[in-house]
């Protein structure tokens, strides 16, 4: 039997996900971003440091990784859109569609990354 | 800070960054089909004032408005308050400025 | 009526204060029943000692808003056939708020944060003074009576997840109030209220998940008025009127 009564069956929601997602996003980008700026720092002792570093993401695993932080960037900044818009325009219907493709286009960002990179 | 203040930050920065980032999309993709390597990288960077201040105003942006950002969900998600809640949103911020400007340096004026 | 025909509801109730369990009840279907009226079965058939609240019945007192399968809603208006999963329903207590007993939550917190968002009405003129003609037809009016028809159910508090991760947000259902008055041209309150919808349990919590605009029963959209509240202070801050 469960010890609290609150149970959350409103989180199974689309603009309820937009949200998290949103969130868990924007978290990652910041844990990125103290990693990326150290990488292109590597430049400060020349070229071969840096060239060095991107050798080794050359790698599948890195490259998926990449793939990765583009389609964090990309729905973050989608989603971020999102957010901007119903804070600061008129209120409008159809969210969960304005939602839904921020998603795919995030996803069709991610599509054209993966075909520049084979 | 205020709740207004750290609002009004975060969302204008959110809005410059909009930009920013699609044209830091496009370089990513351009430059990944090109097989990105630090000659390439560099080339495009070095001595251009213009992908200088670009990338300055990205870090700025970008280290406020993740600080903001991450100060808001350390609140929610991690229970922390008041003093130890602005101690968190300054280290990162200027931890991010710091290691940002440094890399612009990196890959402009070196 | 058959008697072992019966098509029958498994109801599990929260029994208890902030610890307890649910306890399981067998339902007799009905046709047009609503959540409330199961509960009332439960207390008239099976056990008196049940603890909720209701008054009007008909949607208007905003008194018997409980969890039903996850979700806030207004019981006396919620049809059984509308939430029922697999033929059962779960009733618990509302969100968000301290519960007393069973299915009553107890409404202080949500009702002292109505004062702290500064949702009372701050008039211009006095008793003495004659009635302000106001045109209902007006852009202001129209603005202030978009969201004016609030019952105070506690529904949109109970569905806000930044109600719950920050116990100090005002929530949905002060801040649309709040903002139903800033557009209420009768009312001189405004830069109070705009200090109190800028402070740390104000506005700029909001993270517009919607779920209070999408469970409100009234319809109304508190992720609008709080989007409304967000401009004005912004604005207000910009001019120097609040920091
Ligand atoms: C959180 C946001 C960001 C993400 C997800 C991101 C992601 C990426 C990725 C995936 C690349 C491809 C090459 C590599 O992996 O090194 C890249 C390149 C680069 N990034 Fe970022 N980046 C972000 C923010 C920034 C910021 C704020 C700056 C400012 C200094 C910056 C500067 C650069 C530079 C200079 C390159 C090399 C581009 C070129 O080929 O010319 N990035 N970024
Ligand atoms: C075009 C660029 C961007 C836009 C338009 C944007 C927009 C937004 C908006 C509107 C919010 C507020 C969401 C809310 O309160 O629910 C937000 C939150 C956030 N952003 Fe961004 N953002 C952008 C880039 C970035 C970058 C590069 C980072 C990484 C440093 C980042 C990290 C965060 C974090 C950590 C949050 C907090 C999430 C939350 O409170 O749920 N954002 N962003
Ligand atoms: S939109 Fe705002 S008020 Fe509504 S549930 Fe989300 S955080 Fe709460
Ligand atoms: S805004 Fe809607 S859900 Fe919230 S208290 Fe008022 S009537 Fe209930
Ligand atoms: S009993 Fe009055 S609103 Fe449901």
């Amino acid at each position: 039997m469960s010890t609290t009564p609150h149970t959350t069956a409103y989180r199974r929601d689309r603009l309820w996900l937009a949200a998290m997602v949103h969130r868990v996003s924007g978290v990652l980008l910041a844990a990125f971003l103290p990693l990326h700026f150290l990488v292109l720092g590597l430049a400060i002792r020349g070229e071969a440091e840096l060239d060095g570093f991107l050798q080794w993401t050359k790698s599948p695993l890195v490259k998926f990784a990449e793939l990765g932080l583009v389609l964090l960037l990309a729905i973050h900044l989608l989603g971020g859109i999102r957010v901007l818009l119903i804070e600061n325009m008129p209120w409008r219907e159809g969210q969960k569609q304005m939602a839904t493709i921020a998603a795919v286009a995030a996803v069709g960002i991610g599509c054209v990354f993966l075909v520049a990179l084979l | 800070m205020s709740a207004v203040r750290l609002y009004v930050w975060q969302r204008l920065t959110a809005l410059l960054m909009v930009p920013l980032i699609v044209v830091h999309l496009i370089v990513i993709i351009y430059a990944t089909n090109r097989g990105l390597s630090a000659a390439d990288i560099l080339d495009r960077t070095r001595g251009s004032v213009a992908w200088g201040l670009f990338y300055a105003l990205f870090v700025a942006a970008a280290s406020i408005h993740g600080a903001i950002g991450v100060r808001g969900v350390a609140r929610e998600w991690l229970g922390l308050r008041d003093t130890a809640l602005d101690r968190l949103m300054w280290i990162f911020g200027v931890v991010l400025v710091v290691l940002g400007l440094r890399a612009v340096y990196a890959v402009v004026a070196t | 009526m058959s008697t072992t025909a019966e098509a029958m509801i498994d109801v599990r109730v929260w029994r208890g204060g902030e610890e307890g369990e649910y306890q399981a009840f067998s339902v007799p279907r009905r046709d047009s029943q609503t959540v409330l009226d199961i509960v009332t079965w439960i207390q008239r058939h099976a056990d008196p000692t049940l603890a909720y609240r209701f008054a009007c019945r008909v949607g208007v007192c905003g008194s018997c808003a409980m969890t039903v399968n996850g979700r806030p809603r207004w019981t006396c208006r919620t049809h059984v056939s509308k939430v029922i999963e697999d033929g059962r329903l779960e009733i618990g207590p509302l969100a968000n708020l301290p519960v007393i007993r069973d299915l009553a939550a107890d409404m202080t917190p949500f009702f002292d944060k109505w004062q702290k968002a500064e949702g009372t009405f701050v008039p211009s003129r006095t008793r003495h003074e004659p009635l302000e003609t106001i045109s209902p037809d007006s852009a202001e009016r129209q603005a202030a009576d978009a969201a004016i028809e609030c019952i105070n159910c506690g529904v949109c508090y109970a569905a806000c997840d930044t109600v719950r991760w920050s116990p100090e947000y005002f929530g949905p259902a002060a801040l649309n109030r709040a903002w139903t008055l800033v557009n209420d041209v009768r009312d001189t309150g405004n830069l109070k209220r705009l200090a109190a919808a800028a402070s740390s349990g104000g506005c700029h919590n909001c993270h517009s998940h919607q779920s209070c605009e999408q469970l409100c029963p009234k319809g109304l959209n508190p992720t609008a008025s709080i989007a409304g509240l967000k401009r004005r202070t912004m604005q207000a801050y910009i001019r120097g009127e609040i920091s």
